[in-house]
């Protein structure tokens, strides 16, 4: 059980990486990772609201949906759990944490439309996990999406005073420096035998 | 006239001056993710323009009544409605490219050309007008995960749609670097540098 657990966990972190291995939340991650300090502070974003919306959703849909039949409304569900928990995060940090929500008040309401948090309710489901089980998907995955983009960040902050041609300047380095980070987490890829 | 003309311009702006994925680079999850082989691509395509122009009309047809400051609740509902519609039909009509997409069916209600298009252009304009806007961004965005999955088909399987043509190394010696992710982000970089170099040639890109 516990090695079961492991292998979730680490499936979830490296090998299925979310950002470079199943390319889901991509717009964050480009729109994000251009200073090390909004990469940390979505990151930590992105683990906070992934484990609610895990949780929410998961009982939502386990104790709600299925019994009464509506697992057809489940994308409607689960997106709309997923605003309100958003909206109930902007509002803590914005009592509560002054400092990190001027930070991150903009990119909280990105989170929404961020199709990360969204993946993993829908994966964990797919996969038909329990509740521990999903709880250390949703963990393993958003250290996933924080090792990354705080990686890339770096990298970015570098790219800046590189001398690069114009046409490449922007989006189009960064796609290709994603690329070759991506090459190396490929050779994780068969590092487990994986039975999802 | 000069409002036909206007007309025109919504529906052919998104095909290449306004194109989401290259030019205003929204929507990158699907496009690099289902654009593997060219059939996957276009019926990702096709079902995102499905959504796209359907709620686009719907949300332009309800625009007068919806009020402001829950108007955003009120477009993913829409979204996520035709959403699911894709979702069942596909299930049903085509099992294999459903179980291919995989989970990126759903998460075409989270697909950032909708909604910002939706907030951006359908609750401001009329049915019509919403009608072509919709459609001339699918267009675009056709084109654009189109081109990516041929290219990446061509390359690792040296096949287009399923159809081997060209030279026999290909098949052979096929280059299976592009199936991975690293040979979509590296695609995308090319055709981003390609649009820059050559579509957008002012001062407009950081």
């Amino acid at each position: 059980m516990g090695n079961n657990l492991l292998l979730i966990f680490l499936a979830a972190f490296i090998v299925n990486n979310i950002l470079l291995m199943r390319y889901i939340g991509l717009c964050p991650f480009f729109g994000v990772s251009t200073s090390l300090t909004t990469a940390f502070g979505m990151s930590a974003a992105v683990l906070f609201v992934m484990l609610l919306a895990t949780w929410v959703t998961w009982i939502v849909y386990h104790y709600l949906l299925l019994p009464l039949g509506l697992v057809f409304l489940r994308t409607a569900t689960f997106i709309l759990v997923i605003a309100s928990l958003v909206q109930f995060v902007e509002m803590f940090l914005k009592k509560n944490f002054k400092t990190l929500y001027s930070a991150l008040g903009i990119y909280l309401p990105l989170i929404t439309t961020n199709c990360a948090i969204l993946a993993v309710t829908f994966l964990v489901i797919n996969y038909r996990y329990s509740l521990l089980q999903s709880t250390i998907f949703a963990i393993g995955t958003a250290l996933g999406f924080a090792l990354v983009i705080i990686l890339f960040s770096a990298i970015r902050e570098r790219l800046e005073f590189a001398p690069i041609s114009r046409a490449f300047k922007g989006y189009p380095i960064a796609f290709i420096s994603a690329s070759l980070v991506a090459l190396a987490f490929l050779g994780f890829v068969g590092l487990f035998k994986l039975t999802l | 006239m000069n409002q036909k003309v206007n007309r025109l311009k919504y529906l052919t702006d998104g095909i290449i001056i306004e194109n989401p994925i290259l030019v205003i680079m929204i929507g990158l999850c699907p496009t690099l993710a289902t654009s593997i082989t060219a059939k996957d691509a276009l019926g990702m395509g096709i079902a995102t323009s499905f959504v796209l122009i359907c709620s686009n009309i719907v949300i332009s047809a309800i625009r007068k009544f919806v009020p402001d400051s829950i108007r955003i609740p009120i477009f993913i509902i829409i979204i996520s409605t035709f959403v699911t519609i894709v979702d069942y039909v596909m299930q049903a009509y085509a099992p294999t490219l459903y179980r291919v997409l995989g989970v990126f069916v759903p998460l075409i209600v989270v697909n950032c050309i909708i909604l910002g298009r939706a907030e951006a252009f359908a609750y401001h304009h009329n049915i019509f007008d919403s009608f072509l806007d919709g459609l001339g961004k699918s267009l675009g965005f056709i084109l654009v995960i189109g081109l990516m999955g041929i290219i990446r088909e061509y390359l690792s399987q040296g096949s287009v749609f399923g159809i081997a043509i060209g030279p026999k190394f290909l098949i052979s010696q096929p280059i299976l670097f592009m199936i991975f992710p690293p040979g979509g982000f590296l695609l995308i970089g090319l055709l981003k540098a390609f649009i820059n170099k050559f579509i957008i040639k002012s001062e407009t890109f950081e």
